[in-house]
């Protein structure tokens, strides 16, 4: 088979969001044409990656139809006119079944869409299936899937990253332009970092979570991928805004963020995270190293900052989300929807349903959760966690007080062996250190690819800014992209798969 | 403060010792979570949980006097909107996606014992 993408022209599919739209708006190449070169690709190298649960080619090719004809009749067919992208399967789909990648959920066909998912389809983009997730975006490595783990393009021995490692992988594999992952804990950035893709958690409330599975509603956001900034910034904008179904999304004005993309960081200040340095390989905190370097080159004033309270986000976090996801989990109850194992009454069905259909990694946490939030223990663990939490959050305020953003390593390595972690809870538990804070603050953060370890392994760094500052964060992350070598990104030649990636 | 748990703390009528969690404290908890797990589940939980509430005792541990909790991150009071009647689910798509209906509600077994 020939490989895709790897060699010989450039497809207009590699040539990211805003060109696919581009070209498809003026009439120069037809939607169809981006549809079937994503399909061919999915067909080609699905078999191998497990990005997806679920394809929906027939309603895929039946969009860009539309989207074509749109065009011919002259009228707008949206702003991501005919941008194949891909959805995490925990966002709400019409009809077409959402599984969290859950036995729980399987088959389950939701009545309505995400507001995402109808903002997408309404800009012209076309979604092309729904990724695999770890089960209720419970996971970092997508291997605590119902339907088997997501194997990273850049080395199929190796995991994706999770929980978002269907999306990561399907756009660092360049099989679709963009995608929409949900961040709770890293699920985007952690992800992203591995796959060497971008990947944006915005502010808390600037997407809307309604049609979003929940898992710990106070920390879940929906973000976007895509091998550049400007694209993932450029779906963020479709799906940003107000919606009156989601009470906790922001009532005001989605923001611009792809004006002064380019404007640099001249006397921008950055403080670089100093406490995460010493847990993270060498590869990863060379990588934030070199990204303060360079953000120091470009003009920035950067200064190491020690920040010992973000310290305290990740047993805080594994307080707070296990107790929000006890929580939102006990709706799975085999009476409205999902699996029924029957039993003698009703108390007994409940717990044959949830016990057959959850995984190893949801009884886990609902039963820490469930724990944390029982009599005689509530004060002592999530009193006490929700009180870390104001910590983190007063310690952000007090940095940005000196900086305009800070960065830091996204994560603690690079892509990990499939099961190399998988015996050991707490160890893939450490995969979200440096990502957890921006959760409990609700703050942005974004991972941009920004260097390539010794194995040849895509590093990510992390760039993060306080409430709102999306467009600040996003041209820090355009600076750190412009220097960064190209071999560090997506998409990566799946011809060379199991090589060492980027090294020509 | 109650902020040392492991004090004697009364679940189900069972002691938590420090550092750890007992198998039949893992049981109860499992029934609250209506989980049924086997035997052999409850007996590896009991190691996890217990590894996990070690990683996590540092916050136990931290001194928050003066310190309020935060819930949320955004300062949101209550959110309201007109009471207007709007259009709901389709009550007909709804019910098919449940194991079991009956005359337009979802069926359950018997919730009080034995049926009449």
């Amino acid at each position: 088979m020939s490989t895709s993408g790897a060699s010989g022209g450039m497809h207009l599919l590699d040539r990211g969001v805003r060109a696919i739209a581009a070209a498809i708006r003026s009439g120069e190449a037809s939607a169809i044409s981006v549809i079937e070169e994503a399909l061919r690709r999915i067909d080609e190298h699905e078999g191998r990656l497990h990005c997806f649960n679920l394809l929906t080619p027939d309603a895929a090719r039946e969009a860009a139809t539309n989207i074509d004809e749109a065009v011919a009749r002259g009228v707008d067919p949206g702003p991501l006119a005919g941008v194949p992208v891909a959805l995490k399967d925990n966002l709400c789909t019409k009809g077409v079944a959402t599984t969290c990648s859950s036995k729980i959920l399987a088959g389950w066909e939701p009545p309505y869409d995400a507001t995402v998912v109808r903002r997408l389809r309404e800009a012209g983009a076309i979604a092309v299936g729904k990724t695999n997730l770890d089960e209720f975006a419970m996971g970092s490595s997508t291997e605590n899937s119902a339907f088997g783990a997501t194997r990273n393009p850049w080395d199929v021995t190796r995991v994706p990253g999770g929980s978002s490692g269907g999306t990561s992988a399907a756009v660092a594999g360049g099989l679709v332009a963009t995608g929409l992952g949900s961040d709770t804990g890293g699920s985007i950035r952690q992800p992203a970092s591995l796959c060497g893709v971008v990947g944006i958690k915005p502010t808390y409330g600037l997407v809307s979570r309604y049609g979003l599975i929940a898992f710990a509603s106070s920390l879940d956001q929906i973000g976007t991928f895509a091998v550049n900034v400007g694209d993932a910034a450029a779906t963020l904008e479709v799906i940003a805004g107000h919606d009156p179904a989601d009470s906790t999304s922001l009532d005001r004005p989605a923001p611009s963020l792809l004006r002064g993309l380019e404007d640099g960081v001249e006397g921008l200040r950055v403080g670089l995270i100093g406490d995460f340095l010493g847990d993270v390989a060498s590869a990863c905190a060379k990588a934030a190293d070199d990204a303060g370097e360079a953000l120091a080159s470009a003009g920035a004033k950067v200064e190491q900052v020690s920040i010992p309270e973000m310290l305290l986000g990740l047993p805080a976090y594994y307080i707070i989300a296990p107790a929000e996801a006890s929580s939102n989990l006990a709706r799975y109850d085999g009476v409205r929807y999902g699996l029924r194992v029957e039993g003698p009454d009703a108390e007994t069905m409940n717990a044959r349903t949830r016990a057959a259909g959850f995984g190893p990694e949801v009884r886990r946490r609902i039963m820490i959760g469930t724990y944390a939030l029982s009599a005689g223990y509530y004060d002592a663990y999530y009193g006490q966690a929700l009180k870390a939490r104001t910590l983190v959050i007063r310690a952000f305020e007090a940095a940005y007080e000196r900086f305009d953003v800070l960065l830091s390593p996204t994560t603690p390595s690079a892509a990990f062996k499939l099961g190399s972690k998988t015996a050991n809870p707490i160890e893939m538990y450490l995969s979200d250190l440096c990502t957890i804070p921006s959760n409990l603050s609700g703050h942005p953060a974004v991972s941009v690819p920004f260097a390539l370890d010794p194995e040849g392994l895509p590093v990510g760094v992390q760039v993060l800014a306080p409430a709102l500052g999306e467009a600040l964060m996003l041209r820090v992350a355009a600076t750190l992209e412009a220097v960064a070598p190209a071999a560090a990104r997506g998409p990566v030649p799946l011809g060379d798969v199991n090589s060492q990636a980027g090294v020509s | 403060m109650e902020s040392d748990g492991g004090d004697g703390s009364d679940v189900g009528g069972i002691t938590l010792d420090e550092g750890g969690i007992t198998l039949d404290e893992v049981r109860h908890v499992a029934r609250l979570a209506r989980l049924d797990l086997s035997d052999d589940e409850i007996i590896t939980l009991q190691g996890e949980l217990s590894a996990l509430l070690e990683h996590v005792d540092k916050v136990r541990r931290l001194d928050t006097a003066d310190v309020p909790p935060t819930a949320h991150p955004l300062p949101l009071s209550n959110v309201l909107r007109a009471d207007e009647v709007r259009p709901g689910l389709d009550r007909d798509a709804v019910l098919a996606a449940a194991p079991a209906v009956e005359d337009h509600r979802f069926l359950v077994p018997s919730i009080l014992g034995e049926a009449p």
